[in-house]
């Protein structure tokens, strides 16, 4: 019957989080090497991330039966409760909301990236987890919102705590059917 | 009851997907070109539906419509919020079918297509996979006869 298909295929597989962190690990290693430049490496993982958010966000979507939110600060609540648990497995909070409700930082206290990382000196610039970032972006960008993602604070860099600044840009229209010409 | 066609929109209207189960009876299947009309027509359709329901609502609307009727079928259409547009055309006899279309984006497309990294997300859906599992999950319904 076509019902239980559903159940059957929603278990949630586990993949063992060594080998995850692991292999993220390899890829930006590979980035290094491949691009020489910090730079480009940190715009890779955040082009990386974007491609994955896009699809991610379908994934959540149909798995979540969330409905619309009505404002940007319930969006990134269900966000960090809900997409970040389910995926990464931990719960950010959010703070240092902006007046206008349209800029905030999501504190990563746990971020199981960069578990077995140290980075060395002459690396201090790279954004090692960029990835979020990008994840962020593309995901927001399937439900009409256009954001920008940035590592403020990193604890892989010295600060105290990982924080990443969301900010919502605009909200995007449905696209208009293209007219007959 | 039975079912016509299944259309699949991407939010920039692009058809990813058509599929058709029964054709009008006595009726020549249609060139090509007035195919792709008709499938223009109805992304068009949907569209201003969508506006116009959404714009005389007295409350904002939690759902769009969920389908339509005339004397001769049923529109039944769900919309995800990644406003990917899922539309079952049917009879008059088949009723609340928006469980089977969130299973049709749940289990169909977001299993087949979205967790496909190789697959391009704005083009019409080729793989093989997404077809099929689509054509046996509705062949299967209770509703559908042959």
């Amino acid at each position: 019957a076509p019902g239980s298909m559903s159940r059957a295929s929603r278990e949630v597989k586990k993949v063992s989080g060594e080998l995850f962190t692991l292999t993220y690990g390899s890829l930006v290693a590979q980035l290094i090497k491949d691009y020489e430049d910090v730079a480009e490496v940190n715009k890779q993982l955040e082009k990386m991330g974007h491609s994955i958010g896009v699809r991610l966000i379908d994934d959540f979507l149909a798995h979540t039966s969330t409905g619309r939110c009505q404002s940007f600060p319930e969006t990134v609540d269900i966000l960090c409760k809900v997409g970040f648990k389910m995926f990464l497995g931990v719960t950010p909070a959010v703070a240092n909301w902006s007046p206008d409700n349209k800029e905030c930082s999501i504190i990563l206290d746990d971020n199981p990236l960069t578990t077995f990382v140290e980075l060395p000196d002459h690396q201090s610039d790279l954004l090692y987890s960029n990835i979020i970032c990008g994840v962020l972006r593309g995901a927001l960008s399937m439900i009409q919102m256009r954001c920008e993602a940035t590592f403020a604070k990193d604890a892989l860099r010295g600060d105290e705590t990982t924080e990443i600044r969301l900010r919502l840009v605009e909200m995007m229209e449905d696209e208009a059917p293209p007219s007959d010409d | 009851s039975m079912i016509f066609n299944f259309y699949l929109f991407d939010r920039k209207g692009t058809c990813l997907y058509f599929c058709e189960w029964r054709a009008k009876p006595g009726a020549k299947p249609p060139s090509a070109a007035a195919r792709e009309a008709d499938i223009k027509l109805m992304y068009g359709m949907l569209y201003s539906l969508k506006g116009f329901v959404t714009r005389i609502s007295p409350t904002p609307p939690k759902f769009g419509f969920q389908y339509y009727k005339t004397s001769s079928y049923k529109l039944n259409f769900f919309e995800t919020l990644t406003g990917l547009k899922f539309v079952l055309t049917t009879d008059l006899n088949v009723g609340d079918i928006s469980s089977e279309l969130r299973e049709i984006y749940s289990q169909i497309y977001v299993e087949h297509v979205a967790k496909n990294p190789l697959v391009n997300l704005e083009e019409p859906i080729e793989s093989e996979l997404f077809k099929e599992r689509l054509d046996r999950y509705v062949r299967n319904l209770s509703f559908f006869h042959h």
